[in-house]
């Protein structure tokens, strides 16, 4: 399986890795595979969905994020805070507090990534108006579902719209907001509190644009530890009050499942957890889904609220941002005199800027380039199929019989990797047991084997 | 490469399943993304118009590297007249089967417009032979 130049924000430290394989069982692409007792990721098949990490017993799995301490690299430091980061803490910490402490811990600007959905919904209608555009529209919000279309869907990358997520749009917005006080963009870092992995991947490798205006990212569950004990620890009479202001329902929610399909035009669709969404896109595929306008598709459950980096219960942090108590808007709001103007200020600005360029597909689903090749080789799968045994145990170290079969005609995996192989090939005398255990060990290292053969019994 | 698959008159819940099947084959021999549209999009109508009018059914796919030849056998009711079932719009399908959206009367049209080759043939009261034709990169 061939390497790729994208860039992943989950890694595999082997290290602590103890090749459970519970990984390589849950990836929806099919991404990883055991070798030599360690998770191997395949990069060109990996979406930054999350799924890994989420299993992973060990924490072997991490989600590579910049140092905190990168953000005094700038002379002016914002936080971009998506609304789903207030709604970790409990009903009694409100926003105003999680903001002022963010000040204290460094930054000198907070904004939230929800800022720019008025612009983008009004783009979203503009968008849907064109004439050559295919229907179903798919949101390009989730940057995994993005990806998860660019590897196993191709067909469908035409059907992706075309313009920047809420948190570009409101980037766009600091950046001009900072160039007009005479602030440039290297004096200014933007930093992101991600929920998830795939939106450091979206950061730091784009799909459809050059470079992304963010300068950096921090993961939520890093930075929750740090706000939440300052919320508990500090004096707080001496706090700085930053800007806030209030968003809409319709914004604090748009990161939520039924976020954006609501505010579509037409006939819309909401569909959240990766599995339910690969189920759906089959089915778009497939030509079986007619006249819907719009989908709104999302890899985690519960949306953003079930980030892999989210610390509360998914179901709670969407309560709160669903249940926002009214008297928030009432509670002191600093009028610091570095805050932003409405984001429609800048609306001329941000509408040249607002559109992607075109994905394309990179498939994961071809064996071959070449028809004539790619037949051979499948035709290659479908022998190999027929002798497997379709119980899909991994002991070969791949997810399914299916994989396997796929990987020896692709000449990454060998035939003898399936243990009921070995048994017949050592039943006809054709594979020692000291071959048979070396290849086992090949797959999982020798910690799994010499287990049971130092034991003197049970 | 050869492949067949079975089509049970009457199960709506099982229509797409062939079409379904090809579209993972075509994505994996890297069939351009255009071209395999257009098959599933005819192969889909073709099933369908199977499960809604006949019996059952058996479906007869030959792949190379310049095309792809569908054939689509059925035991059914037949096609009284094909020139005027071709047309957008006509449809014989039963009140049942509009009720669950199918027999809008595009299924023979839309096939015609996705594929380089259709020809259909038609027996009343034994069966309906639909052969078609999608070159690849054409």
């Amino acid at each position: 399986m061939e390497h790729s130049n994208f860039h992943h924000a989950l890694k595999i430290r082997e290290d602590l890795c103890i090749g459970c394989s519970h990984c390589m069982n849950v990836c929806p692409t099919e991404a990883i595979r055991v070798r030599q007792g360690k998770a191997v990721l395949f990069g060109s098949r990996c979406v930054d969905c999350g799924e890994c990490f989420r299993v992973c017993p060990v924490s072997a799995i991490i989600i590579d994020h910049d140092d905190f301490n990168y953000i005094f690299d700038y002379k002016y430091r914002i936080a971009l805070v998506p609304a789903v980061f207030t709604g970790q803490f409990p009903e009694d910490v409100s926003p105003q507090q999680i903001f002022s402490v963010l000040l204290d811990l460094g930054f000198t600007h907070v904004y939230e990534v929800e800022n720019g959905t008025s612009l983008l919904q009004q783009a979203m209608h503009e968008y849907a108006d064109k004439q050559d555009i295919s229907k179903p529209l798919i949101s390009s919000f989730c940057p995994a579902i993005v990806r998860l279309i660019q590897v196993k869907f191709p067909v469908l990358v035409d059907n992706i719209l075309l313009l920047k997520p809420p948190l570009d749009i409101s980037a766009l917005h600091i950046r001009e907001e900072m160039r007009r006080k005479g602030i440039t963009d290297k004096e200014a870092g933007i930093f992101y509190i991600t929920p998830c992995a795939a939106k450091i991947a979206a950061i730091k490798d784009p799909v459809g644009e050059d470079k992304s205006p963010i300068s950096g990212v921090i993961n939520m569950d890093v930075l929750f530890n740090k706000v939440y004990r300052k919320v508990k620890t500090r004096d707080n009479k001496s706090c700085s009050l930053p800007v806030y202001t209030d968003l809409p329902a319709t914004a604090r929610c748009w990161s939520l499942t039924n976020g954006e399909a609501p505010l579509a035009k037409g006939r819309t669709l909401a569909i959240d957890e990766i599995n339910n969404v690969i189920d759906f896109l089959e089915k778009l595929e497939n030509e079986e889904i007619n006249d819907v306008d719009f989908v709104e598709l999302r890899a985690c459950d519960e949306s953003c609220a079930g980030g892999v980096l989210a610390v509360s219960n998914r179901f709670l942090t969407a309560e709160r941002l669903r249940n926002h108590p009214a008297n928030i808007a009432d509670l002191p709001s600093g009028d610091h005199p570095d805050g932003f103007r409405d984001i429609s200020e800048n609306h001329a600005e941000i509408k040249k800027h607002i559109g992607i360029e075109e994905v394309k597909p990179r498939s994961i689903m071809k064996l071959d380039d070449n028809i004539a090749e790619a037949m051979r080789k499948m035709e290659k799968v479908n022998r190999i199929m027929q002798v497997l045994p379709r119980v899909d145990c991994g002991v070969c170290g791949a997810p399914s019989c299916q994989a396997l079969a796929r990987d020896i005609a692709l000449n990454e995996a060998n035939l003898h990797d399936c243990v009921f192989i070995q048994k017949i090939l050592e039943q006809r005398g054709e594979l020692s047991p000291e071959e048979s255990i070396k290849i086992v060990q090949k797959i999982w290292g020798f910690g799994k084997t010499n287990k049971y053969r130092d034991l003197k019994g049970l | 490469m050869h492949f067949e698959f079975q089509v049970e008159g009457g199960n709506f819940s099982k229509a797409g399943t062939a079409s379904s099947q090809l579209k993972k084959i075509l994505k994996q021999l890297n069939v351009d993304s255009r071209d395999v549209k257009r098959v599933v999009v005819a192969l889909y109508e073709a099933e369908v118009n199977v499960v809604a009018h006949a019996y059952n059914g058996t479906i007869i796919i030959d792949i190379d590297t310049e095309k792809i030849t569908i054939r689509i056998e059925d035991e059914g009711p037949g096609i009284q007249d094909i020139d005027q079932a071709m047309q957008q719009g006509f449809s014989t399908a039963s009140e049942m089967v509009r009720e669950m959206g199918f027999g809008a009367g595009m299924g023979l049209p839309n096939i015609k417009n996705n594929t380089d080759h259709l020809t259909i043939t038609s027996e009343v009261g034994v069966g309906t032979q639909v052969n078609m034709i999608i070159n690849f990169n054409s």
